[in-house]
């Protein structure tokens, strides 16, 4: 299995260019999922019963399916519509859609997780609403988030491998590719794209951990 | 081109017939990952530190790396080193140790909530290791995180479409192949994406409620 280690390198050669695809996806579905999750997560606590409504049913409506279906709706559904993604924004939509439903989540929970009397200070301050947003809700409620949100991207990191589904070339589909056209690399391409992905997911992990490690030490002192 | 009434309902059953094998699949790696998750929440706390450090890193490993990879893993390389499953057998595998990961995580904060003093009753009762965990730990435990697992049960349910990167014809891989048959693929998807939410959206109300009633029954515990 180990035997020959030129193998290994010969496989990282052509996969670390599909790398670089998947961390273009990652990062740009981050932004995007993080976009979209403020915006539907201030939307689930909005004072206009008709934006939460809405919200509620594009979240449960992410939640309730799964991506893949999500990605496959938009990629080979849509075009019935008039609407035609590229592989890659296709691919990206459902990502972000998906795992902003999820962190929208987070977003509220965190919001709903300041005690009502900073609201009801901001009040008799006579801050305005947007004001106590800005001022007293948010700068609290984001680092309660924080953890939330750097978990929901490993989930992003690992979703991104499903872009390979739909043909899109990213590190799971070079690697496919590779263990199709030389059958003998099979256990150590599908090694190599674990230990890489691993690799893209270390940092992520760290900043969690010192994440949840920070947003739990400062409030207590405070 | 537009919605085509008559092409989903025809379609529809066929669709829908497939649904056995989905619960068999959600089931079947449910039941991996809740016992998988159980042994590697023992192994994870044992005093041999080698042991537990490398469950750790499994751990670890496993929860941040996508389970389409290590499906294919499971699938394509090891039979090459021996060991050749099906792929049912391997969907069910991998999806199962997959979420064993989460599930054990579950379990971990289950017993982290039990309180010190439980411990130390059971030791001055002279209980043997075996009995505290069966008679005083895990029946204090479990309970309270019975709606957070039952959560697992679901995203279980929403991951099966992944299997059919290996073929298993699953509610996905039926849609996607009714669709190649008669490129059209709106019908089929748009069936497979509503029984997706139907099943899966009262589900999640049950186990809403359930939780509610627990973390009524057993305090703040659930959390």
């Amino acid at each position: 299995m180990w035997d020959n280690i030129n193998v290994y390198f010969d496989i990282l050669h052509k996969l670390l260019p599909a790398g670089w695809m998947t961390i273009k996806i990652l990062v740009t579905s981050a932004l995007l999922t993080y976009l979209i999750a403020f915006i539907a997560g201030l939307g689930r606590v909005s004072q206009f019963s008709i934006i939460r409504t809405l919200t509620m049913i594009y979240v449960e409506l992410f939640r309730g399916t799964s991506l893949l279906v999500q990605m496959f709706w938009i990629f080979f559904a849509l075009p019935a519509f008039g609407v035609e993604f590229s592989a890659f924004w296709a691919g990206v939509l459902a990502l972000s859609l998906n795992y902003g439903a999820y962190a929208s989540e987070v977003v509220r929970g965190s919001i709903l997780a300041i005690p009502k009397t900073q609201t009801e200070a901001s009040i008799a301050l006579n801050m305005t609403r947007w004001q106590r947003l800005k001022l007293v809700i948010l700068p609290q409620a984001f680092r309660i988030m924080l953890p939330g949100l750097g978990n929901n991207s490993i989930e992003l990191l690992k979703g991104t491998s499903l872009v390979s589904l739909i043909t899109l070339g990213d590190l799971t589909y070079r690697g496919l590719i590779i263990q199709n056209t030389n059958l003998s690399y099979t256990v150590p391409v599908f090694i190599l794209l674990l230990i890489l992905y691993f690799i893209i997911a270390l940092p992520l992990i760290i900043l969690v951990r010192r994440l949840e490690a920070s947003a739990s030490k400062g409030v207590a002192k405070v | 081109m537009s919605w085509d009434w008559e092409f989903a309902i025809k379609v529809f059953p066929e669709i829908f017939n497939v649904i056995w094998l989905v619960i068999g699949i959600t089931f079947g790696a449910y039941a991996v990952a809740l016992v998988f998750g159980l042994i590697l929440t023992f192994a994870r706390r044992s005093s041999f530190k080698p042991l537990s450090w490398t469950v750790y890193g499994f751990i670890e490993f496993i929860r941040s790396t996508p389970p389409l990879v290590q499906l294919f893993f499971v699938y394509f390389a090891l039979p090459l080193i021996g060991i050749s499953l099906n792929k049912y057998v391997a969907g069910i595998l991998t999806l199962g140790i997959h979420y064993s990961t989460y599930v054990s995580e579950v379990y971990r904060s289950g017993i982290d909530s039990i309180e010190k003093g439980q411990w130390e009753a059971a030791r001055a009762l002279n209980f043997t290791k075996s009995q505290t965990w069966s008679k005083v730990i895990l029946p204090q435990a479990i309970p309270p995180v019975i709606p957070m697992l039952g959560n697992y049960l679901i995203v279980l349910f929403k991951e099966t479409p992944l299997l059919m990167a290996i073929g298993v014809v699953e509610f996905l891989q039926k849609a996607f192949l009714i669709g190649a048959d008669h490129f059209k693929y709106l019908e089929p998807l748009t069936i497979v994406g509503l029984l997706f939410l139907l099943l899966s959206y009262p589900a999640a109300l049950l186990i809403n409620r359930l939780e509610k009633w627990s973390n009524q029954a057993y305090g703040k515990g659930s959390r």
